[in-house]
């Protein structure tokens, strides 16, 4: 008798098997990596102004979009597309066998961390060509962008596996999920200049993951001399990590704890 | 050993008692089916034999297991079994055999990918998307991702709904062949003609207990019941019910010197008996 296949070994089957599906499904893949793009030239075209001595609103712009891609790839993706898979039984299928929960999870944050490569290399090609976006020179920043984007993916991971919970179906999830999103891209300084804020919209911004990712892409693709403008007068990195992890661990809790295989 | 051993199982959703004392003893290398009008019990008792739902009270091993423990004792435990359940429509990205190679790479000791396909009867199918294929075919990649495991024990639920007739005789072919090859089965249908062709035991349940468990043959006295013999007599069709119809034919025979005209000698059907202790139990 064979041993069975390890659950990090059937994770990474996983992942690969979510991305050929992903790549099947021509709208979503569109959709998903091209959007961004298609913000960046609506939003670099009409605000042509500078916010701050050297930066660009293109620039400003760039480091938003990332860090709310990060939150669309994962956390709205994942909480729209897990209820339809509940939906058509396919879930269900898969607890019939033998493969473990955290394979379907590790399979996802795969998938979710590979479209959101390919998205931030189309967006930044795509800024650098057409719209004069600066790229960071400071080794220290890539190592910051680094740690950003695969913290932030596995924590946008674990928070859309853990909020599929919430819809009841999965006619009805977008629903659910879409007007959250949005509304914590308004509130966390996405399309606007943040500290340019009511108070309040800050202070509700600064309980949830996407404003500390926001503020952290800025302090990779703006200047240093930017980060007097911040709310605390700096970029508050290690805050950042902090509370990316503290979302991460809340995302895993409920994932194991909650997660539905099937309806009723 | 029994395979599954059931004892005293119950289960309640709020006030609905969906199972009330069930017991079941299924032994290895049987196909058992369960039998029941909906709402009788029949998907809760599965679903926990299945580990899908966890139970009020009783006992329940399946295997040798508990189904509801959880971990990695259950994983070996999925290991060993198959589970085909009613219709699933996955998004359909994936071609039928990367789907059943992948599903292969969850077990230990899986079946040949190809022999799979080939016995489930997809072969010609094998790089089609699963969104192309018609309902039967879907069906059979059902069961093909059921079997791919190499199985002791198989659950299969409402297998053929929506086959059409050929494909239902080609249908049970492979499941007697699946048994053949030393797989259990454990099958829950509405179709009293497949229990009848496929299974050595049924067992009947209703209102949360099982009523009887016997062959098709013996069920509810079947094989013992009156016949009915029914011929014609010149202008009108008479019928009498009798528990010698040897004799009653014979007697007619001389009465009507040889040929008996448009003689037919029945005994209720498996859907008679059923229908029979369904109704007599809900009354």
């Amino acid at each position: 008798m064979n041993k069975i296949p390890s659950a990090l070994q059937l994770g990474i089957r996983r992942g690969g098997l979510e991305i050929r599906q992903f790549a099947r499904q021509r709208e979503s893949v569109v959709f998903t990596l091209l959007f961004p793009v298609i913000l960046l030239a609506i939003f670099g075209s009409v605000f042509k102004d500078t916010i701050a001595p050297g930066v660009t609103f293109s620039q400003y712009f760039v480091a938003g979009m990332i860090a709310s891609g990060l939150v669309n790839t994962g956390f709205q993706a994942l909480a729209i597309t897990i209820p339809m898979e509940r939906d058509f039984g396919a879930l269900k299928r898969l607890r019939g066998t033998p493969m473990p929960a955290s394979s379907y999870f590790i399979g996802k944050a795969i998938l979710i961390f590979a479209s959101m490569v390919i998205q931030i290399l189309l967006l930044l090609g795509f800024g650098v060509l057409f719209f004069g976006l600066e790229m960071p020179t400071d080794p220290g920043k890539w190592l910051t962008f680094t740690w950003l984007v695969l913290l932030g993916s596995a924590c946008s991971t674990a928070l859309g596996i853990a909020f599929s919970i919430v819809p009841k179906s999965g006619r009805g999830a977008s629903a659910v999920v879409s007007p959250i999103v949005i509304i914590l891209q308004f509130f966390s300084g996405v399309f606007f200049v943040f500290t340019q804020l009511p108070l309040w919209m800050q202070q509700v911004a600064a309980i949830f993951p996407l404003k500390w990712l926001t503020q952290g892409m800025r302090s990779v693709f703006l200047p240093d001399s930017f980060a007097t403008q911040e709310v605390a007068k700096s970029w508050e990195t290690e805050r950042t990590a902090a509370i990316l992890l503290v979302w991460l661990a809340i995302g895993i809790f409920f994932s194991v704890r909650k997660f539905k295989w099937d309806r009723d | 050993m029994s395979l599954i051993e059931v004892k005293g199982l119950k289960k309640s959703y709020g006030e609905v008692h969906a199972v009330r004392g069930l017991d079941l003893s299924i032994a290895q290398g049987e196909i058992f089916s369960l039998l029941g009008p909906n709402g009788a019990g029949k998907t809760t008792t599965v679903e926990i034999l299945e580990g899908f739902r966890t139970r009020d009270a009783g006992s329940v091993s399946v295997l040798g297991f508990d189904p509801q423990t959880r971990g990695h004792e259950s994983r070996i435990w999925r290991n060993r079994i198959g589970i085909v359940l009613q219709s699933s429509s996955d998004a359909g990205d994936l071609t039928v055999i990367e789907t059943i190679k992948h599903f292969s790479g969850y077990y230990s000791n899986p079946r040949n990918v190809d022999e799979v396909i080939h016995s489930v009867g997809l072969k010609e199918k094998e790089g089609a998307l699963i969104r192309n294929l018609s309902g039967g075919q879907r069906r059979r990649l059902d069961v093909a991702l059921g079997i791919i495991g190499n199985p002791e024990l198989l659950f299969l639920d409402e297998p053929t709904t929506g086959f059409d007739p050929e494909a239902r005789r080609a249908f049970w072919a492979l499941i007697q062949q699946l048994r053949t090859d030393g797989t259990s089965i454990l099958l829950t249908t509405h179709y009293l003609d497949e229990a009848e062709a496929l299974a050595d035991r049924v067992a009947v349940i209703n209102n949360g207990v099982i009523i009887e468990v016997s062959t098709p043959a013996e069920l509810g006295g079947r094989a013992t019941s009156q016949a009915t013999v029914q011929w014609r007599d010149g202008d009108s069709i008479k019928s009498e019910k009798t528990d010698n119809p040897t004799a009653l034919v014979s007697s007619l025979s001389s009465s009507f010197n040889g040929e008996i005209p448009e003689l037919i000698v029945t005994r209720p059907s498996l859907e008679d008996i059923y229908l029979e202790m369904i109704g007599g139990a809900n009354e």
